[in-house]
């Protein structure tokens, strides 16, 4: 983004932002009711994904060369990188309503660049008790699992979890990016996106070499947490996958940033408008 | 949504009175062929739904077979090709039986126009599960069927040949495919009294996903959990279809699980029929 706003660069950009969010946090919360069960929701999908990972573990030692305790700290990282992903960014998967509906076009009215405004434009608080499971599920990862721990250990870790939010975060810009050119095939990128947030959770130690290709490299989902995990614990990783990548993860970050932009370019250069 | 299929020259309460029966079953059938005819129309999303199966296949596939070798070949009765079909077909049925809850009816008891469906001479809930069932059944083609023939043809996966049991097996996915839209019907119709139902269809996809075995086979759940599923319909989406077809279980049993999901389609539709009947008396439409 070539806009001073989004860096940062101008003194109080954030204040409008944060006039937005409170008002779409004062919306979100306004329907009590339905706003608890959401939050309840948020924290039961995140408890099945957890026990799905169990039922597997009951009866085996190790999946892929990680034992439950290993991938309960991959989970964790996984599961708490992809939520706060999702409350900052994950709205921008709405633009195929605005595309079809045509309501994309107010967004040109205003003088800020599209990406930003459909960034900020909302903040999807439900998320916040599903970030609560992943913190959860990495907190006790990081117990039950021998850490050497040290300074080095504690700044890996925040680099890992910030690198590892961004990647996501570039995944849902990518994403919407090619929404422009599908509209109305969004499930074509929901098997990148949300097969990508299910794929982080995995030992990727088990995948065959197709699923290497695409979410160790293309899609660098191995790095978000896998790859950190086996790194820290000093595990060997696997075949394709060596341990010491997991030390690349903000490149991971960095590529995944570098292809969302374009194919959001590529995308808005492509949008003609809804007509009218 | 539109309850009658398409112009018709008459209307099909003005059929010939050949019978109730026949009346009921043509114009169900009718609504049926709308659904499937719609569903046909939206291609690029049966395209999109058919990658993210594909997709999430693979990732399934990779995790359990690693399972089942970490398990030195066996995982609660699942050799390495049991599991790859269950992982396959599970995806295959998935474009079809409705895990999520989201239906057209749920956005028109909301906007209230739901009060023209109520008008007309149809139940709204026979017919709006043909529709929708209609509409399911046509992901077969797109989603299920590539799905099949790439489990067989890259991803090893073995089915039996025997006609009997295939025919069983087909017969037990429409059952599936079938009770999910009466469940989902159950959901939409809780907006008779709420209104709004989104936290009540997140809450059914959740549960529903889980205890149908849509990541794990329910038969790998710790006992009480396996017992806690069995007493709710949801196996009989996916873990039922999925254990017919692939012949894991077969003869009288394969007929007992079958029996056992026409008894849930049976007692859901009974539910959904009572909760209609109390709903339209419930039903407030705001507005002229």
């Amino acid at each position: 983004m070539a806009d001073p706003a989004l860096r940062g660069g101008r003194t109080g950009w954030w204040r409008p932002y944060r006039a937005v969010l409170a008002s779409r946090v004062r919306a979100q919360t306004s329907y009590r009711g339905s706003f608890a069960l959401d939050l309840a929701s948020s924290v039961l999908i995140g408890l099945v994904e957890l026990a799905e990972i169990w039922v597997l573990y009951r009866s085996v030692d190790a999946l892929g060369g990680l034992d439950l305790a290993a991938v309960l700290l991959v989970f964790g990282i996984a599961d708490t990188a992809f939520s706060t992903a999702d409350l900052f960014v994950g709205h921008v998967d709405t633009l195929p309503r605005y595309l079809r509906a045509g309501t994309l076009d107010v967004f040109y009215l205003r003088p800020q660049p599209l990406l930003a405004q459909l960034v900020t434009s909302e903040i999807s608080v439900r998320r916040v008790t599903r970030i609560g499971v992943g913190l959860t599920a990495l907190v006790v990862g990081l117990a039950v699992n021998d850490i050497a721990w040290s300074p080095l250990v504690v700044a890996f870790l925040v680099v890992v979890l910030v690198a590892s939010t961004l990647t996501f975060a570039g995944l849902f810009v990518a994403a919407a990016g090619v929404q422009f050119f599908l509209v109305d095939a969004s499930e074509m990128t929901n098997a990148v996106v949300y097969g990508g947030r299910y794929a982080a959770t995995q030992p990727a130690s088990v995948w065959g070499k197709p699923l290497v290709a695409l979410f160790g490299f293309a899609v660098p989902i191995a790095f978000t947490a896998y790859l950190p995990v086996v790194a820290l614990l000093g595990l060997p990783g696997a075949e394709w996958l060596p341990s010491w990548l997991g030390w690349l993860a903000p490149l991971a970050a960095v590529w995944t940033w570098a292809v969302a932009l374009l194919a959001w370019r590529t995308g808005v250069r492509h949008y003609q408008g809804g007509g009218g | 949504m539109r309850l009658s299929p398409g112009p018709q020259r008459r209307g099909p309460e003005q059929d010939l009175p050949r019978g109730a029966a026949s009346t009921w079953l043509r114009v169900h059938g009718r609504l049926l062929a709308s659904g499937f005819r719609r569903g046909a129309a939206y291609r690029g999303a049966a395209l999109g739904g058919l990658v993210a199966n594909v997709t999430f296949g693979f990732l399934k596939v990779s995790v359990l077979t690693a399972a089942v070798a970490a398990g030195g070949g066996e995982l609660g009765g699942y050799d390495e090709a049991a599991i790859i079909a269950y992982a396959w077909l599970s995806q295959a049925l998935l474009g079809s039986v409705n895990l999520f809850g989201r239906t057209d009816l749920a956005d028109r008891i909301k906007d209230g126009s739901v009060a023209v469906d109520l008008l007309r001479p149809l139940d709204v809930q026979t017919a709006t599960t043909a529709q929708e069932v209609g509409r399911a059944l046509f992901q077969l083609l797109p989603r299920g069927l590539p799905i099949i023939v790439l489990g067989v043809l890259v991803g090893g996966m073995r089915l039996p040949t025997d006609p009997a049991t295939l025919a069983l097996g087909l017969l037990s996915a429409l059952l599936a495919v079938l009770l999910s839209f009466l469940l989902v019907y159950l959901v939409a119709a809780t907006g008779f009294w709420t209104v709004e139902t989104r936290g009540v269809q997140v809450l059914y996809m959740i549960v529903s996903g889980f205890l149908a075995g849509l990541f794990v086979p329910v038969t790998l759940f710790p006992q009480w959990l396996y017992a806690l599923a069995l007493a709710t319909p949801f196996p009989s989406l996916l873990q039922v279809p999925i254990d017919v077809i692939s012949g894991r279980v077969d003869g009288a049993a394969a007929l007992g699980v079958v029996g056992v999901q026409v008894a849930w389609v049976a007692a859901v539709f009974a539910v959904g029929h009572l909760m209609t009947r109390a709903g339209r008396r419930r039903l407030e439409v705001q507005g002229g």
